[in-house]
């Protein structure tokens, strides 16, 4: 197991770097520092001084990947490349384009994310798993029918309807939470209902609608119809056969995207005002700070893998069949 | 003079492969078999006459000309005459009479719905309003000036008296509602004659096949469809020539204009991003999972790490590198239409750059079985060439998961340019797209009291073709995959 799970970890390796280049190419080959500083400068007639003394400051003004001026191993080490890129691998961020330290940023902002994205991620996954098993334990009745039509047509709404549609309601209408803001400490609970509720409503359609054909898949297995004709009651089928082992593809799921949720949700964060990874992210974008974007790629693609590595392990912690080798 | 913009050429391709692929289904009985089943399902059918109602617009807005510029002359006789052609009459005033050609992309839709282009307001007005949502400073004849909504220039200005509005909608609806009845009336009339004419039956038999939805397709679906969709099609259009039936935005257009303008842009978004991944999906996935080795590994390799990254963000990166690029490179775009439409182009592009892998691994894995299969062990054994064995053998045999996973990455496709509008990524701010809706009528909320018509013009609008799309999916993927079938 865990030979299994180092060699795992080894085989991040390529693909992080591989990450590193494609980040790299899109960011400083495609377009020089020059043009970055010219766009962030944002006039057209820009003096050539003022593009060196920007790039000066953010320490854009290396070579890409050779320094042959300098000495010794600094010819490599004092690039752009290895500045701005594989230093990403020891999880140093260095400085944002207006000259805040990312990586302090992200510490601080990776917690609000996480009090919206667990709450939604857990209650959410109650209430599809329960809608779900009500579906199946109704199918091929008007209920069910019924129910599939709804979460269709919820599953067809953008995301951003919802997030409106529950700012408008609870927020303006009926004034029984904030709209926007967050606080520290037990304070935050009026400012993050909203946003739980917006993120577990807008998740139904979706994720019922999954759980729902894990649930039916199970529900015609052979052992369902065996223990139906032991006599066993349909409740105790569902309970103990059909939803013991729908739980697989279920957890297993939600594993993946464990880590990530660090990452947080861009949408509704940056409309309720809530500080965290997913609102700074948009931020960075909306003021083209290059060098957060970068460091947030590179976080996001760490994370996913530890998904991909945590979905692995855990397929065999839940269902003894599988063997990792 | 016709002007073909580079999404344009790409729909014009994607509608010929869409030709052959249904030349190619028709002659085999592996894909006719799906197809005839999802002609069959009730759902389907009306899915896909909305789904067509779409198609049409947005193929209409899919055909761009120069407009030619009236001789300075007769412009200038016609004082009526719009600002569009007052500005290009303008530009054309120093030059000869001959034929000459405005600057101005138009769509044939442009044209069509020219009436609602050029009826701009001052600022914002509500569905059917009369008057200005925001009060104004109004000169009264007799010198003075009140602060009150002034009327409206074009919404409502036939109207004599404001009071009758009720009345005078009421009119237009009907007399709506019975010009898309008669359409709807012959187009029916046809139908039966051809389905009487197919089944060898006399006219009133045919018609009463259908009406007790007798025939294998549900015909009866399909024209009741029709209906609903031709009645409030010229139901809007009779209304649309008086007001402004979804009110006017912050710069006093149209708001149903731009709905209608954005299902190109949804439109576009949804398939061509598709018609963009097919290729390096469909190829990696089958070499990796026929080459196996070395080549699995590299390919697996390209897609985990495309995959590790996470889809907003690379594609916030690559936009981010457009924008730098075309401000720097500002004067390569000849016009502002084609620079939006290059970048509409470049987010099907990066979209689908992270949307391929899905495909491709279900490819490589189906790849990785069939090669198994006798019939590959046989080629290969008879010394049959690799190229000729994928394309007889594995190829044919993975078209179903194709089929399956463009009509189902659609929907999401559609709702993720909203998304990426909101965060400024999308398409281009100046061109119409349901994202740019929202996010400029985001910023009204505030107001008091709420504008809420350009929200919900794009949620009608979206809403009914992401469901629409999500429902024929479902059929879709029932009729080439019924092991699902049988399970839901």
């Amino acid at each position: 197991m865990s030979a299994y799970i180092i060699r795992r970890l080894l085989y991040a390796i390529p693909i992080l770097i591989g990450v590193n280049l494609i980040t790299f190419v899109l960011f400083f080959v495609v377009n020089s520092p020059d043009d970055m500083a010219r766009m962030q400068l944002g006039d057209k007639r820009v003096t050539a001084e003022a593009i060196q003394a920007w790039k000066a400051d953010h320490g854009y003004d290396r070579p890409l990947l050779y320094n042959a001026q300098a000495e010794g191993t600094d010819k490599l080490t004092d690039t752009i490349f290895f500045e701005k890129s594989l230093k990403l691998f020891a999880f140093d961020f260095g400085t944002s384009d207006s000259g805040r330290d990312i990586g302090y940023d992200i510490r601080q902002r990776m917690w609000p994310s996480l009090a919206i994205a667990l709450p939604v991620l857990l209650v959410g996954l109650a209430i599809n798993i329960s809608y779900a098993l009500m579906i199946v334990f109704f199918r091929a009745t008007y209920i069910d029918v019924g129910s599939v039509v709804l979460l269709v047509a919820m599953m067809s709404i953008s995301g951003l309807f919802y997030i409106i549609g529950g700012q408008f309601l609870v927020g303006k209408l009926f004034h029984l939470v904030p709209i926007s803001g967050y606080d520290t400490g037990l304070d935050a609970f009026k400012f993050l209902i909203l946003p739980v509720i917006v993120g577990v409503v807008g998740g139904i359609g979706t994720g019922t609608r999954l759980y729902r054909t894990f649930f039916l898949e199970e529900a015609n297995r052979d052992y369902v119809r065996t223990a139906r004709a032991k006599g066993l009651r349909e409740r105790i089928v569902l309970f103990r056969h059909v939803l013991k082992n729908a739980l697989i593809p279920i957890l297993t799921g939600v594993v993946a995207v464990l880590p990530l949720l660090f990452m947080g949700a861009l949408i509704t964060e940056s409309f309720f005002g809530i500080p965290g990874l997913g609102s700074y992210t948009i931020d960075a974008i909306n003021r083209q700070d290059f060098a957060i974007v970068r460091a947030m790629v590179f976080l996001g693609s760490v994370l996913y893998i530890l998904g991909l590595i945590l979905t692995d392990i855990s397929y065999t912690m839940v269902d003894p069949r599988v063997r990792l080798s | 003079m016709p002007v073909i913009l580079t999404t344009d050429a790409l729909i014009f391709l994607l509608i010929a492969v869409a030709l052959g692929y249904g030349v190619y289904a028709a002659q085999h009985e592996h894909l006719r078999a799906p197809w005839r089943s999802v002609a069959r399902s009730r759902v389907g059918v009306a899915a896909l006459v909305v789904i067509g109602c779409y198609v049409l617009i947005g193929l209409l807005d899919s055909m761009h000309f120069h407009p030619r510029v009236e001789p300075v002359a007769a412009s200038s006789a016609a004082p009526a005459a719009t600002d569009a052609a007052r500005a290009d009459a303008g530009g054309a005033a120093a030059a000869p009479m001959e034929a000459r050609y405005s600057t101005q992309v138009l769509s044939v839709l442009d044209v069509i719905l020219s009436g609602l282009r050029e009826r701009q307001e001052k600022t914002f007005s509500a569905p059917f309003a009369t008057h200005l949502f925001v009060k104004e400073p109004i000169e009264q004849p007799d010198g003075s000036i009140v602060r009150g909504y002034p009327p409206l220039e074009h919404g409502g200005a036939h109207l004599k008296d404001p009071s009758r509005r009720g009345f005078d909608i009421a009119v237009r609806t009907v007399l709506g509602a019975i010009k898309g009845l008669l359409v709807w009336m012959a187009l029916t009339a046809g139908l039966v004659w051809l389905v009487a004419h197919a089944r060898g039956e006399t006219f009133n038999d045919g018609a009463s096949a259908i009406w007790q939805a007798r025939t294998t397709v549900p015909w009866r679906v399909l024209l009741l469809t029709l209906a609903v969709m031709l009645v409030l099609g010229f139901v809007a259009a009779e209304l649309a020539a008086g007001y402004h039936i979804l009110g006017t935005d912050k710069v006093g257009e149209d708001v149903f204009y731009q709905s209608l303008k954005s299902i190109r842009t949804g439109l576009v978004i949804g398939t061509l991003t598709t018609l963009v991944m097919l290729p390096a999906a469909v190829i990696l996935g089958i070499m990796a999972g026929y080459f196996r080795g070395l080549t699995d590994d590299i390919i697996q390799y390209l897609y985990t790490t495309l995959n590790s990254i996470p889809g907003v963000l690379l594609i916030a990166a690559a936009i981010l590198m457009l924008q730098v690029y075309m401000t720097n490179n500002a004067d390569q775009f000849a016009s502002l239409v084609e620079r939006a439409d290059l970048r509409l182009l470049f987010l099907c592009i990066i979209l689908g750059v992270t949307s391929w892998t899905g495909l491709c691994r279900l490819l490589r894995g189906e790849s990785l079985k069939l090669r198994e299969q006798d019939y590959v062990q046989a080629a290969s054994a008879l010394g049959v060439r690799h190229g000729t064995i994928i394309s007889r053998h594995i190829l044919p045999n993975v078209l179903h998961i194709v089929m399956i996973t463009v009509v189902l990455d659609f929907s999401g496709l559609v709702l993720a340019e909203a998304v990426l509008s909101y965060v400024n990524i999308g398409v281009d701010p100046t061109m119409n797209s349901w994202g740019n809706m929202i996010n400029s009528a985001r910023l009204e909320l505030a107001r008091e009291p709420i504008v809420w018509w350009s929200l919900a013009a794009a949620f009608v609008f979206m809403f009914t073709l992401v469901l629409a799309a999500n429902l024929f999916a479902d059929v879709v993927r029932d009729a080439f995959d019924p092991r699902l079938a049988r399970v839901r």
